[in-house]
């Protein structure tokens, strides 16, 4: 099969979690990797080894293991940096995941001054495809600033509508928030394109890269963003880490998000100066082994290649989109075509609720996601309540995608239709 | 056991023959009050009705509409079969009955004289993220008969 890594044996190696059983002794099949990714010993070693022999706080212990924890600390800052080839380390923030990160922007933004901030009058667009993470703190900004709240439509092969992209994003819109890739239909949007338009009329641009990161080639300044999030443990890395990447003078324009330790320049009991980006955004203790953890992660991806996992992703999901087409009763939500599409494929299988699709898998050792996967209006837009989702990742072998048609073909046996 | 019997222990027949054919389907006329719950974690939903006698002390009638898995759709089938005719006093002792049997992780042994085919849920306890499938119309029933209870809600009824 063309596009698989070529040490994907190797790779699998790596990830110790992928030699066990489950379900009587069955061998683990994981396509869940769109909602957490599995860990590389690497990731792990890195973690325990940070917590055995270099734990301190960051940045305010005086002594050698709290320089060699600032050290390993910003050093994941640096990684984070060139994973996005962002112009300077001080554009990254950590936060805890994505969704912090999102809501920062959101926050922030209704707090700042003009012309920065958004007020009543102004209009946010972001698109039906999104994940509940990008559409929730942009409705709490609009009705909190009594501005409006638009979208992009979806047209009915899982695509951005973009037939209308004149009327929505017009002078008085301040921020276009929108995913490089769904989580639940796959797609990739033409985010470069978008952003184009967005800064015509002086919109800022932001981006859930949650999706893309995993499996995207991400340059920041090609693709002309304001802000983009991600989610440390779906690159391999740790939960409770995620990273806020921002343009630097806008990080510097915005006001602080939390405030507490760390995030100052002095304090009075009157008022308070504020520290730089990124560390005005960072109140408090940071996530400081999944720091380290997360740049283990990323080291280990741009070790692998981005280009090459994403072509892994693609004859992954090319094979297993081919061998959905040859179930029965099997609908796929989203692009047919692969090359519009990233690694996770949701489906509806006719006369079976996607919860017991899950728990027949399960007992054969796939392990997928059911329910509505945090876009519930992706859904709707489709006419559908929820659906079965199978992701794969760099560690994903033709033969579990093989197993995982099987499975599926038990499934449909084990509920007669 | 291993995790196949335990498989087919949960999706025993009389589970499925309520799923493809529930009983009591559809929302009906009159009623006390309605609700709408949902599992926010898969999107499984409910509307169900509830109409009480006159007195309030007796289920004349339970009607739903629903959308989720197997379990879920079954339960709701099974309740209504259970619920119906009974008093509410009843009614109400028999879902404390059922939702021990939930919680109970695979360890109660229940009744058939009591839970009828809702017994053929106990297999359901063993697997903690199916539990709550299994109780969501069972707790929309009981939130729905509080309000009328609570209340002293007049029937509805659309002409």
């Amino acid at each position: 099969m063309d596009g698989l890594l070529p040490d994907l044996e190797i790779v699998r190696k790596d990830f110790p979690i992928l030699e066990r059983t489950v379900a009587d002794g069955r061998p683990l099949v994981y396509l869940d990797s769109a909602n957490t990714s599995q860990k590389p010993q690497c990731v792990v070693d890195a973690m325990v080894d940070h917590l055995e022999h270099h734990n301190a706080n960051v940045a305010r212990a005086m002594h050698t293991l709290g320089a060699e924890a600032t050290e390993a600390f910003e050093h994941s800052r640096d990684v984070v940096a060139g994973f996005l080839h962002a112009r300077s380390r001080d554009e990254v923030v950590f936060t805890k995941n994505a969704s912090e990160a999102l809501n920062l922007v959101a926050n922030t933004l209704a707090w700042a001054d003009a012309p920065l901030g958004v007020g009543a009058g102004d209009r946010v667009v972001i698109t039906e495809m999104e994940h509940h993470s990008n559409i929730v703190p942009w409705q709490l900004l609009t009705q909190r600033k009594g501005a409006e709240l638009r979208w992009f439509g979806l047209t009915d092969d899982g695509h951005l509508d973009l037939s209308r992209i004149d009327e929505l994003i017009t002078p008085n819109t301040k921020v276009v928030a929108l995913t490089w890739v769904s989580n639940m239909l796959g797609t990739v949007n033409p985010v470069a394109e978008i952003a184009r338009r967005a800064h015509e009329v002086g919109a800022l641009v932001v981006v859930d890269a949650s999706q893309a990161a995993p499996q995207l080639p991400i340059d920041v300044q090609a693709i002309d963003a304001d802000f983009l999030a991600f989610t440390g443990h779906k690159t391999v890395g740790p939960t409770g880490i995620g990273v806020l990447w921002g343009r630097l003078e806008l990080l510097e324009q915005l006001p602080p998000f939390l405030g507490g330790g760390e995030m100052i320049e002095t304090v009075t009991m009157e008022t308070s100066t504020y520290a730089h980006p990124p560390h005005k955004f960072e109140a408090g203790t940071p996530p400081i082994v999944e720091a380290v953890g997360l740049g283990a992660a990323l080291t280990y991806l741009s070790e692998i290649g981005l280009d090459a996992i994403h072509a892994h992703e693609q004859a992954i999901t090319r094979y297993l989109l081919d061998g959905l087409a040859g179930v029965e009763g099997v609908t796929v939500l989203g692009p047919a075509e692969v090359a519009e599409r990233g690694g996770a494929v949701s489906f509806e299988v006719a006369g079976v609720h996607p919860h017991d699709v899950a728990q027949l898998l399960d007992s054969r050792g796939v392990a997928v996601r059911a329910g509505h996967h945090c876009a519930k209006p992706a859904h709707r837009r489709f006419g559908v309540q929820s659906s079965t989702r199978a992701s794969s990742y760099l560690y994903t072998t033709p033969e579990e995608i093989e197993a995982f048609i099987e499975a599926l073909q038990y499934t449909k046996s084990y509920f007669k239709v | 056991m291993t995790q196949q019997a335990d498989l087919d222990a949960m999706y025993q027949e009389i589970i499925l023959d309520h799923y493809k054919n529930p009983q009591h389907k559809g929302l009906r006329e009159p009623y006390e009050a309605e609700v709408h719950h949902v599992n926010p974690t898969c999107g499984d939903e409910v509307t169900l009705r509830v109409h009480l006698s006159a007195d309030g002390t007796v289920v004349e009638d339970v009607s739903y509409d629903a959308e989720g898995c197997s379990i879920s759709q079954a339960a709701a089938s099974v309740m209504t079969e259970l619920v119906i005719g009974r008093s509410v006093a009843d009614a109400l002792k028999l879902h404390e009955t059922f939702l021990e049997l939930m919680q109970g992780k695979g360890t109660v042994e229940p009744d058939e004289d009591v839970l009828e085919d809702g017994v053929a849920f106990a297999g359901v306890a063993k697997f903690p993220a199916r539990v709550k499938c299994a109780l969501l119309s069972w707790m929309a029933w009981k939130d729905a008969t509080a309000r009328i209870t609570s209340q002293g809600a007049t029937p509805k009824e659309t002409s």
